[in-house]
């Protein structure tokens, strides 16, 4: 008999077919999909839902797509990136409608997870859409009034390409617990007092939490950014189980 | 369950020849992604030991050296992450399992089910007979290199026909057990066994 027999079953989490409510540009590269599910028993903010997309001639494909809105939202954000050439995310970007139905299910995953219930602080660092699921969190902070201490070191190439600049921006301003950096890889504005370059160790050492706090770490982005960054934290002296990571694509960068 | 829906709009941009060796749900790649809960961790092939362990006694161990000098097997076979990319044709040496249980002496596994532990404390549950009959090794070299640390290295399990989580990274000691018991992402949403062309990615699937 195989494994499968000898532990209890979970229920499966059914595909649905949820509707388009609505599309929000976010960059020249970026659009947030607003998604009405059918059904939907809440999420824990880093969890993400898998979408499957069906031709004409039965052909299908399944991605994943990180959930970007708090549990306390009715409707479900996710936040997709072009790929170049990309199947899917092209269709998602070129082709959905308001209105249309697109077939998903979720939520998936237990790992990549925060909850206010752990206690610490968090801190959150971000690679480009990398924001996603770490902006589901941070949503979820503000909506709970949790005043858990935060800080978000997001790296994009410039403020342009920065999604929900204008949201972080504003949550930042009126909250003296949550720290926002920016770190602009190739393009800063003239007067840019901020971060340039890439995110390197003293950049993560000036904005984490001391170890004593205990913060929970969470990384997403691009592979190769994930593996810098992680691999930093750990010269850094935090312990690696407290460090949560999540890598969007195949690529390095 | 009902017909899904059509997305309109929505062609495949893949090659047709390319669907008969992928399974359900996945797309196919030529880039190596990663996929890990952590940080990668940093193994010094110096300090680096593997064991094979029934309750609390070793049945074999081995250090780098004499891992090495144990009878050498080479594959190519397609790889299925859970997170949808498939890879195909990929070229891995190690020790099989088989030759593993040799080495310890071992003539008949001593239970029906194994936890992978490896470094950084991530664990993935097995059926044992999902790795004897040449269906497993334990890999340290990849596409004729040694194993990249990002990838598993130094040595990193490798089960194919499962999906690429039950491939346990950095691999250091494999536990008999007589009872199934769920590993680290089996117990956080993923399925117990993971049979990609039955689409067991998650809990009930
Ligand atoms: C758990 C999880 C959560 C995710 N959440 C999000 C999210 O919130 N937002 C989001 O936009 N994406 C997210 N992704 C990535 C997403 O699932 C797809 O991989 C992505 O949209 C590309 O799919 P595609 O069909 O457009 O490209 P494909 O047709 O699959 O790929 C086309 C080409 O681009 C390359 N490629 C694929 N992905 C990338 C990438 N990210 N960067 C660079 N090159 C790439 C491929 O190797 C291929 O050569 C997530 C992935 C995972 C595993």
């Amino acid at each position: 008999m195989t494994a499968t027999d000898a532990l209890p079953q979970q229920p499966r989490i059914a595909w649905q077919t949820g509707r388009v409510h609505a599309i929000l540009d976010e960059t020249s590269r970026v659009k947030s999909i607003i998604l009405e599910p059918a059904t939907w028993s809440g999420h824990w903010p880093g969890q993400h839902v898998d979408i499957r997309l069906t031709a004409e001639d039965g052909y299908q494909a399944e991605r994943s797509y990180s959930i970007a809105s708090p549990p306390e939202e009715k409707l479900l954000t996710l936040t997709v990136e072009r790929v170049d050439g990309g199947e899917v995310s092209s269709y998602l970007l070129d082709e959905l409608r308001v209105g249309d139905a697109l077939e998903f299910r979720g939520p998936i995953g237990r790992h990549f997870i925060w909850s206010r219930t752990r206690g610490g602080p968090i801190f959150l660092v971000a690679g480009g859409t990398g924001i996603t699921p770490l902006m589901a969190m941070l949503r979820h902070r503000r909506r709970s009034l949790a005043h858990t201490p935060a800080s978000l070191i997001y790296s994009v190439r410039s403020l342009a390409d920065a999604v929900y600049r204008d949201e972080l921006d504003a949550m930042a301003q009126d909250d003296r617990d949550l720290r926002l950096v920016y770190a602009l890889t190739r393009e800063q504005p003239s007067n840019w007092s901020g971060h340039w370059g890439r995110v390197n160790e003293m950049l993560l050492a000036n904005n984490s939490f001391a170890r004593e706090h205990d913060p929970s770490i969470f990384v997403c982005g691009p592979t190769g950014f994930v593996e810098s960054i992680s691999s930093m934290l750990v010269k850094l002296g935090f312990d690696p189980f407290s460090i949560k990571t999540e890598r969007f694509g195949p690529s390095g960068g | 369950m009902d017909r899904p829906p059509v997305s309109r709009g929505f062609r495949s941009t893949r090659q047709a020849s390319e669907a008969t060796r992928l399974p359900p749900g996945q797309y196919l790649t030529t880039d190596f992604p990663v996929l890990s809960a952590g940080p990668t961790p940093e193994i010094r092939v110096a300090d680096w030991k593997v064991g094979l362990q029934l309750g609390g006694s070793l049945l074999g161990k081995w250090t780098w050296d004499e891992f090495e000098a144990l009878p050498q097997s080479k594959i190519t076979v397609d790889i299925h992450c859970v997170t949808k990319w498939t890879k195909f044709d990929t070229v891995w040496q190690g020790v099989s399992f088989d030759d593993l249980l040799r080495a310890a002496g071992v003539s008949e596994p001593p239970s029906a089910y194994v936890m992978a532990h490896c470094d950084g404390g991530y664990t993935t549950n097995l059926p044992v007979a999902d790795l004897v009959a040449g269906r497993a090794m334990i890999a340290t070299r990849y596409e004729g290199l040694p194993l990249a640390p990002a990838h598993g290295g130094p040595a990193r399990l490798l089960v194919p026909h499962l999906y690429f989580w039950k491939s346990a990274k950095w691999l250091r000691r494999i536990r008999f057990m007589p009872n199934d018991e769920p590993g680290f992402w089996e117990s956080r949403g993923y399925h117990n066994y993971g049979d990609p062309w039955r689409e067991q990615r998650y809990d009930g699937d």
